[in-house]
């Protein structure tokens, strides 16, 4: 069992733990995730087809509509969002998404270090990674 | 471990730590999180603020439940505060033709706003209704038209706020201190020498559309521009803001911070020359020019129906409704004419006579919307004349529009006709 500690910045302080599942590439919430399933809905993204909700979700950036922002509220509201979000480098859209919908995220992080199926544990700006557990993404 | 960029006073701090309730204590989070995002020092006082998201068309019931939500909260506003166009005119909207279902959801958004001590006039020039900031003043404005405006023809600081960070500052009464805020981001990085004759207003619309789109987020600096009105700096910007993310340019020996012997151009800028505002035209006529990937048919030409035309975006002036009227003389219109304004606005034109005068030819003038945030297809509209680079560039995608762009008098002569009919 080997256990990572990374620690970042805080966008919006909290804690939360889930499995992790990471994409290298950036994502949008307007149009790119749907609010009444939490499945990403973009057809090319690497994460087509799978749901975010509880995970801790791992990206580089943000992108997208700004509308975003309440795309990630109404998944908080729906009881589909992300247990909390990791960023290499944070921007408004999802940072202002993951506060008005009390989604703990920390960004400033080295993302390979984390894989989907890690378990990852957020308290703050600090993040443990536990990768003992074989899982699918 | 992260050091912390930025400095907060005693006041923010208790304001962080939820000393002034959780819609104070989310709106710091988000005025500081955005701080830490662009490396900002410090927060600055806001003396004025501009709100955008403010139609239910684009809030959707999950904008509407967030507000409502931080209204409960007990969220309040600390400064002047203004709202972007609504999704229909407030109080004519049965005359218009909306929708009673939408109209319902959209008085919902405008009471959460109302809670919260805001202003609730919408509209998109809040700079035409008595919000003249002073040159230097900090704010924080949403809506991209009136962020150029205030930043460039004022000389006001705000950066391109969003809808939720904007209210965050009129909460809280703070922005982060990055980005415009600061002297040295607001010198020019992009020297654009016109060579071509631009004197209509929709000749400025062309000209920011084609400026726009190669400046992305540069700060350009016009030379060879006779500004004559200050509608045309209005329509300048505004085109500039939507093909591009321009939130501010300087236009020589016209603009405030551009005046004789100001220090405006950055130590390193690029150049480039405009010969033509032709392209601009044919670009933003051609219905695709907002969204390459819209199914609006493409441009018909000349003698092509037209459903409506639309004055007014930004919303406009006393001076622009007049010079409408003046084309008009008279004449009845075949196409529907939608001349949006701020309802100040509008009122001023009542007393002067003027809406008769326009309502006697046909024409609406609508407060609190316009076509881009209203639900124009629900209301029977396929097709658009306009002499608005902004109005034109959004049509296709934002109101699913097919598009004709033309200077105002051929616009006017076009709704007289009811066909697209410019005359050169």
């Amino acid at each position: 069992m080997d256990a990572i500690e990374l620690r970042g910045r805080i966008i919006k302080g909290g804690r939360a733990h889930g499995v992790a599942l990471v994409s290298m590439e950036p994502v949008g919430f307007f149009g790119g995730v749907d609010p009444d399933t939490g499945v990403v809905a973009e057809p090319a993204h690497p994460l087509a087809g799978i749901c975010v909700s509880a995970r801790v979700l791992v990206f580089p950036t943000g992108k997208g509509s700004t509308v975003g922002s309440y795309i990630l509220y109404r998944l908080k509201k729906n009881g589909l969002a992300p247990a909390a979000i990791i960023n290499a480098e944070s921007e408004p859209i999802v940072a202002v998404g993951a506060i008005i919908s009390d989604i703990p995220m920390v960004d400033r992080i080295d993302i390979a270090c984390i894989h989907s199926g890690d378990w990852v544990e957020v308290e703050d700006e600090r993040i443990r990674i536990v990768r003992n557990i074989e899982r699918d993404p | 471990m992260e050091t912390d960029s930025i400095v907060l006073s005693a006041t923010e701090r208790a304001m962080l730590a939820g000393d002034e309730g959780p819609g104070v204590q989310k709106a710091m989070e988000i005025v500081v999180a955005l701080g830490r995002i662009y490396g900002a020092q410090q927060l600055v006082p806001v003396g004025s603020v501009q709100v955008a998201g403010v139609s239910y068309k684009n809030l959707g019931e999950a904008g509407l439940e967030f507000l409502a939500e931080w209204a409960d909260q007990g969220a309040r506003v600390r400064v002047p505060t203004t709202l972007n166009p609504a999704g229909m005119d407030l109080s004519r909207w049965q005359a218009l033709g909306f929708d009673p279902a939408f109209a319902d959801r959209q008085n919902a958004v405008i009471r959460a706003f109302s809670q919260m001590g805001v202003r609730t006039t919408c509209t998109c020039t809040p700079y035409l209704i008595g919000n003249r900031p002073g040159l230097g003043e900090h704010l924080a404005w949403a809506e991209s038209s009136a962020v150029s405006f205030a930043n460039s023809v004022i000389g006001a600081r705000t950066n391109r706020e969003g809808g939720p960070s904007a209210l965050a500052a009129a909460i809280t009464g703070r922005t982060a201190a990055y980005g415009l805020h600061l002297d040295q981001q607001r010198r020019a990085t992009l020297q654009v020498e016109v060579r071509c004759s631009v004197r209509e207003t929709s000749d400025y619309g062309a000209l920011g559309y084609l400026v726009g789109r190669a400046a992305q987020n540069r700060v350009p600096f016009f030379r060879g521009l006779k500004v004559t009105a200050e509608e045309q700096l209005k329509a300048l910007g505004a085109a500039l803001a939507a093909s591009g993310a321009v939130a501010l340019y300087h236009v020589d020996g016209v603009t405030p911070e551009a005046v004789a012997g100001a220090d405006v151009l950055a130590s390193e800028s690029e150049f480039m020359v405009i010969d033509s505002i032709a392209p601009g035209y044919s670009a933003l006529s051609s219905a695709r020019a907002g969204d390459e990937s819209s199914e609006v048919r493409p441009h018909e030409g000349w003698g092509a129906p037209i459903d409506l035309v639309w004055i007014g975006c930004p919303h406009a002036s006393l001076g622009e409704m007049e010079r409408v009227a003046t084309l008009l003389r008279g004449r009845k219109v075949r196409s529907a004419l939608w001349i949006t304004a701020a309802r100040e606005v509008r009122q001023a034109a009542v007393e002067v006579g003027l809406v008769a005068a326009l309502e006697a030819c046909g024409a609406q003038v609508v407060a609190d919307t316009c076509v881009v945030v209203a639900p124009m297809r629900e209301l029977g509209f396929r097709s658009m004349a306009t002499p608005s680079g902004k109005g034109a560039y959004y049509g296709p995608s934002h109101a699913g529009l097919a598009v004709h762009y033309g200077t105002l008098a051929a616009c006017i002569e076009s709704a007289v006709e009811g066909r697209w009919t410019p005359s050169n």
